[in-house]
């Protein structure tokens, strides 16, 4: 048996040794490979269905503009949960934590007079507070992060409406910001660009880094793509959840104060649109829904295709409720595309072998 | 290559470990020793706390009672990253490597090179591809020749290779492999077996845990039994044949017993042999 074994061995070294196979430059299964290469295509396709069916003025900066802002407050909470979906959690209480931030921003400094970017880091520290509690109870309690983080948005938003009421007796509240706080933050740049656009962008610069080139990125994509076996190779997985969970409530938070700052004035209501939005978006843009798969390109893409279908369907003088119908069918083939993907991209190697075996 | 004097202290001893979940006893009053370039064989049937025994060996699980020495030392290991430290390295039955992501990236998981200063340090993805090929290479595997390829994507025994070959990289001196060969074919099995020779010859101890004889009579030199969560023997290579070990595994029954058992089932069935899992 043995004898047998090593001359086969020996015979596979001599076909590697006559055919090397350098990779080439362009090769299918490497951009099979990549988990944003069925967000891509979705994001052309919508792109150009809408500029066909929308006309010229879908494709003109106020057309532009419409999606893209539409698509940078969407953005800037769908990174961190697609950050939290590869690490195999999900995030529902971004919503209630949007309109809490905002409410605080406006109520500390609309209300009580106070300055605004006190107003400002009140908003964005309730945030951090409220994502820290979430991924503490996570971690610790083994409760899946589906019930505490829907259990957390149903808390908040109770608390946020009690406290607006007591604290002014009303559920929405105003303010009106200065300057620079109003340009950093609420304007609109060229009358039409929200500013959140750019702080969209530098948040992909962040999580594109942290995700694809850091080494925190290994540790994510580890922890959710086995739990146990990360521990075991000692990563630190409680204050990874932890983080990423503030992370996304940072991210809504954000979000929630600059509509503070942009609309001069909060609602408590506001926000809840967010929950299963940027959901859809994260899988839309190739993230697998278990966890341990994904690509901070392909988010951005979920939520670009997410943000052209919502606002291309005004340009095409249809039915608005069709752009639901259209994401929701969108989303069916992202989680069935996703699915294939995978296993392309599993049973892709150079010498096509067929795989699929291993794992008891 | 240091060959032991007996009187030196082994690599690890264990000494009457016992373990419980909950009111279930899972080991009583269980002993080892593993030595430098020596194979240990743990065998056992399913379920005979052979995976607690070696969770416990690598801090996943802390015994109720017993002693753990590393090299003459007590020591207590309360995680996986304690037992790391002092050289023991374990590949899990299950798992221990990440399906979807790439060769070069799983290898260092929770170890990741770096290059460039703080705070824009990145991932060195060329190093890691590079360090995991070359340590698949040297252990045989030499069809893995890109590193950003899905872990996902290799063969059983390429996996084992991957795992292995890790730990050999990060310096480990003692090895513990749970079932290994499990879920392989016969080709592969050789190759992780070979693999196993490999380490061995390294100097490095190895624990190897395994339901089949053949495979455990192929690498190892020491073979420990155990049944029921007791040690129900304990020899070195030649002192027993293959017969006895088999007897043994079976809990002690004859394997006349067995056979007359496995013939009344095929009897029973119409000549189907029963399914083996
Ligand atoms: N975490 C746990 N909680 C409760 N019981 C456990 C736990 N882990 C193992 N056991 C029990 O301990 C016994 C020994 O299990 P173990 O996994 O060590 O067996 P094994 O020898 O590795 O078996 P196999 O050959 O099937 O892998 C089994 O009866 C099992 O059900
Ligand atoms: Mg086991």
């Amino acid at each position: 048996m043995t004898s047998q074994d090593e001359r086969g061995a020996r015979g596979r070294d001599g076909a590697i040794a006559v055919k090397p196979s350098a990779p080439p430059r362009f090769d299918v299964g490497g951009l099979i490979r990549r988990p944003e290469t069925g967000a891509l295509i979705g994001t052309v396709g919508v792109l150009v269905f809408f500029s066909i069916v929308g006309g010229r003025t879908f494709l003109s900066s106020a057309g532009v503009s419409s999606w893209l802002n539409v698509a940078a407050e969407l953005g800037i909470i769908a990174l961190p949960v697609g950050l939290l979906m590869i690490a195999g959690e999900l995030d529902l209480s971004v919503g209630s934590v949007l309109a809490a931030s905002s409410m605080t921003t406006s109520i500390v400094s609309g209300n009580w007079g106070m300055p605004v970017f006190v107003g400002i880091l009140s908003g964005l520290a309730l945030g951090l507070l409220v994502g820290a509690a979430n991924g503490l109870v996570v971690t610790r309690t083994r409760v899946p992060s589906f019930v505490v983080t829907l259990a957390t948005n149903f808390s908040v938003a109770g608390i946020t409406l009690a406290l607006a009421i007591a604290l002014t007796g009303s559920t929405s509240s105003s303010l009106s910001a200065g300057e620079p706080a109003k340009t950093l933050l609420g304007s609109l740049i060229g009358g039409q660009f929200e500013v959140a656009v750019i702080w969209w962008a530098l948040a992909v610069a962040v999580v594109g880094w942290l995700l694809h080139v850091s080494k925190y990125g290994n540790w994510i994509f580890a922890i959710g793509g086995d739990l146990e076996s990360a521990r075991t190779m000692g990563i630190p997985i409680n204050g990874v959840k932890i983080a990423l969970y503030m992370s996304s409530a940072l991210g809504a938070a954000l979000v929630g104060v600059i509509q503070a700052i942009l609309y001069n004035g909060a609602q408590v209501a506001a926000g809840q649109a967010f929950v299963f939005n940027s959901i859809i978006a994260v899988v839309i843009g190739g993230v697998l829904l278990t966890g341990g798969y994904g690509s901070v390109v392909g988010i951005v893409m979920g939520t670009l295709t997410f943000a052209i279908v919502n606002q291309g369907i005004y340009f095409s003088g249809w039915d608005a409720n069709l752009a639901s119908l259209i994401l929701g069918l969108m989303l069916l083939a992202a989680v069935l595309m996703n699915n294939t993907f995978r296993r392309m991209a599993l049973s892709y190697s150079p010498k096509s072998k067929p795989v699929e075996q291993g794992r008891r | 290559m240091t060959t032991e004097t007996p009187t030196s202290p082994p690599l690890l001893r264990l000494t009457d470990i016992s373990m419980s979940f909950g009111s279930t006893q899972v080991l009583t009053d269980v002993s080892l020793e593993v030595r430098r370039g020596e194979v240990l064989c743990l065998l056992g049937d399913n379920g005979a706390g052979k995976s607690t025994l070696i969770k416990i060996m690598s801090g996943v699980y802390q015994p109720k009672s017993g002693k753990i020495e590393v090299e003459g030392r007590p020591v207590t290991f309360t995680s996986p990253r304690d037992s790391a430290r002092y050289g023991l390295a374990t590949v899990h039955q299950f798992g221990g490597t990440f399906p979807l992501m790439t060769i070069g990236r799983s290898f260092f998981v929770g170890a990741e090179p770096e290059k460039g200063f703080w705070p824009l340090k990145r991932f060195d993805r060329k190093f890691a591809n590079e360090v995991a090929v070359r340590e698949m290479r040297q252990l045989g595997i030499t069809r893995v020749t890109d590193g950003d390829r899905l872990v996902g994507g290799l063969s059983g025994g390429e996996r084992q290779a991957l795992a292995i070959g890790r730990a050999v990289y990060f310096g480990a001196s003692i090895l513990v492999l749970d079932e290994p060969t499990a879920a392989l074919g016969v080709k592969e099995a050789a190759h992780v077996l070979r693999i196993v020779m490999a380490a061995r010859k390294k100097g490095i101890a190895v624990v190897f845990i395994t339901h089949q004889v053949t495979h455990a009579l192929t690498v190892g030199d020491h073979f420990a039994v155990l049944i029921r969560g007791a040690k129900a023997a304990d020899f070195r290579k030649g002192e027993k044949s293959r017969e006895e070990i088999t007897d043994l595994m079976a809990g002690g029954e004859a394997m006349a017993e067995l056979e007359a058992e496995l013939d009344a089932y095929e009897n029973a069935h119409e000549g189907h042999a029963p399914q083996i899992a």
